[in-house]
């Protein structure tokens, strides 16, 4: 027998009120413990993400989605840009490097991005399998894809249009697997990677395709078919040269017509740049500038409302468990009175009876701590296990956080001022008064 | 002589103060302690086992000055020393019958009596791992007695232990401690006004409000 074990044996005695307290408790700390992890994994993926970005560049509308679409590829991009337009922007002399992507197609859901191996460069990506795309429809996926979808080296699929899941399929021509990305925690573990040309050629064919059916039905004389077919001949030969030409490995790739790309990941040269550059292209350019840091810190101080309001509530149900505790230890101790008499009589120290108060309200929160801190991360993996796609799915819901020891002192610091009172009483408990009164 | 208490007084808040008479009892002997309700009995007994101070007198216990000691002195000298036995039996509840005897040996940092051979003894063998609520009245009160014989004690105090008894289970209440006592060589007294228990101790002194 000790002090310990008398203590448990109090807090089992009682299972119904033990559990609500230490419920409620938990409850309480679950919250603080899924907004510390989402807080710290968010804010150090957003930051890992955009490393190295200074600004990004693309259609005009809104910047917050220019940014969540082309570094994050969470939204939707707000349109596209001529190439023309953007050739001139990286010829600029404030610019250190500029990267183009070309978005709007997806694989099952997973996002493809046409760029150069510049992307590659700028998240420090490195090849488990195989090796970067050199010609078009060849692509290296994210480790996260290669994953999920069982994809290996020379397997081959189609891509459709659209960022979701659901849309036509391209079903013209199909992407060769050529390397698998090795994972690295950041948002290239969720993209298919490949050459701006993969994208345009993918949206040619099908206007072509469109443009070929429309023909036909229109002209049915014979020497337009014999015409037609050689045009036909003509394409799949341009197709052969076009299709197997090495495409760019830097900077923007060279095309004859007209060409659009999605947007631009900037690096600027100096300083001076940060000043200038987003003022020369949102008034002298159709395109718009956002800077990835102000952009997200404007968003952090959105969601920051949210996240008051939730810390907020979960601060309510952890006084709630406190004065719960409290109420608990104090009737208990009502009845217990006599207990405490006995044990001073069988030989037990006041002290010893302020420990045993102190040790059951301790015991009840560090329970409920430990419950509390394991719920917030099963309640998290739940999260990540069934959302496939979006950001949430990278988060890590079992690294644990120094803080999580501060949850366990919070929740400590609970029990023993919810002691304090009732231990207080324990403290001056006449035993003659008691056993005598009866 | 064991146990000499002298020209005890005590007050109790509000009330003018009582003279008890003077307690002498060596190791072995059985002493009543008789009065009607109201008078001092139970005051007298708790200056005893030092539960309460006296304002005047002295209690010496083998040669040690009770009412000299300091609370936490107190404490662990009681809990070697004395074993009581309340009117209520007092068990607690959130044990069962074993770990309530299991306590004393813990408080009182004394390893008395073998706790099963005690329980056997007084018939509680089979009871041992029940919960405190399931014992009957008689029963309850068998297990604070075994409880208060548990560190072996050299003074055993019984305050009323039969108040709320049948005749059978005072009959073995009083057996009870009588044996028990003589068996470990302790000094027994038992505080009483019932006419039941007179019959089996000779020596008693009396206590009557001034």
């Amino acid at each position: 027998m000790n002090l310990f074990k008398i203590s448990w044996k109090y807090l089992t005695f009682r299972p119904l009120s033990t559990g609500l307290n230490i419920f409620l408790l938990a409850l309480g700390l679950a919250i603080i413990t899924v907004l510390l992890l989402i807080q710290d994994q968010f804010e150090k993926k957003m930051n890992q993400d955009a490393a190295g970005i200074d600004l990004v560049v693309g259609a005009k509308g809104s910047p917050l989605q220019l940014i969540l679409s082309s570094v994050y590829h969470i939204d939707f991009p707000t349109g596209n840009i001529k190439m023309e337009e953007a050739k001139r922007l990286g010829q600029n002399r404030l610019v250190k490097k500029v990267i183009p992507l070309a978005l709007g197609d997806n694989v099952q859901g997973f996002r493809i991005v046409g760029t150069n191996h510049d992307y590659l460069e700028l998240y420090g990506a490195e090849f488990t399998e195989g090796k970067a795309w050199e010609e078009p429809f060849q692509v290296a996926l994210g480790s996260e894809i290669a994953r999920k979808l069982n994809l290996k080296i020379g397997d081959e699929f189609a891509g459709s249009h659209g960022i979701s899941v659901g849309s036509h399929d391209h079903d013209q021509h199909n992407f060769v697997v050529t390397g698998i990305l090795a994972p690295k925690g950041n948002v290239v573990d969720r993209l298919v990677l490949t050459s701006i040309e993969s994208v345009w050629y993918t949206h040619d064919e099908e206007e072509a395709g469109e443009t070929e059916e429309s023909e036909e039905t229109v002209e049915s004389e014979e020497e337009e078919l014999v015409s037609d077919s050689t045009l036909v001949d003509q394409v799949e030969e341009s197709h052969h040269d076009k299709f197997h030409a090495p495409v760019a490995k830097t900077g923007f790739p060279d095309s004859d017509q007209e060409r659009e790309v999605t947007t631009l990941l900037l690096q600027f040269r100096n300083p001076m740049a940060a000043i200038q550059l987003p003022r020369m292209i949102n008034s002298g350019t159709s395109m718009q500038a956002a800077s990835p840091s102000f952009e997200m810190s404007r968003l952090f101080e959105l969601l920051g409302v949210g996240i008051s309001l939730l810390q907020g509530l979960a601060i309510v149900l952890i006084v709630i468990a406190g004065l719960g505790i409290f109420i608990a230890l104090y009737n208990s101790l009502k009845e217990r009175k006599y207990d405490l008499a006995i044990l001073r009589a069988l030989g037990a120290s006041r002290m010893q009876l302020v420990i045993l108060v102190f040790l059951e309200g301790i015991l009840l929160t560090f329970l409920g701590a430990v419950i509390g801190i394991a719920l917030g991360h099963s309640f998290l993996a739940l999260v990540v296990s069934q959302s496939e796609q979006t950001v949430v799915s990278a988060l890590q819901p079992w690294t644990f956080l120094p803080q999580e020891l501060w949850i366990v002192g919070y929740a400590l610091a609970v029990g023993v001022i919810a002691s304090l009172i009732p231990a207080w009483s324990a403290y001056q408990t006449s035993i003659a008064k008691q056993l005598t009164k009866a | 002589m064991y146990l000499k208490a002298s020209s005890l007084r005590f007050a109790h808040p509000g009330q003018s103060p009582i003279d008890f008479p003077d307690v002498e009892l060596n190791s072995g002997e059985s002493l009543l302690i008789l009065g009607k309700s109201g008078s001092g009995k139970t005051t007298l007994l708790n200056l005893l086992a030092g539960l309460l101070k006296p304002s005047q007198g002295k209690v010496i216990m083998g040669g040690v000055v009770v009412s000299d000691l300091s609370e936490h002195e107190l404490d662990l000298f009681r809990g070697q020393n004395i074993g009581i036995v309340f009117q209520k039996p007092h068990l607690i509840s959130a044990l069962n019958v074993r770990q309530n005897l299991e306590l004393v040996p813990f408080f009182s940092k004394k390893n008395g009596q073998d706790i099963d051979r005690l329980l056997n003894e007084l018939g509680l063998g089979k009871k041992a791992s029940s919960s405190v609520l399931t014992l009957s009245e008689g029963e309850a009160q068998r297990v604070s007695i075994a409880r208060a014989l548990a560190n072996s004690p050299r003074l055993i105090l019984a305050d009323e232990p039969t108040s709320s008894l049948d005749d059978e289970n005072t009959e073995k209440v009083i057996q009870l401690l009588k044996t028990q006592a003589s068996k470990i060589g302790a000094a027994l007294i038992i505080v009483t006004h019932d006419q039941r228990v007179k019959a089996h101790v000779s020596h008693f002194i009396e206590v009557k409000a001034s």
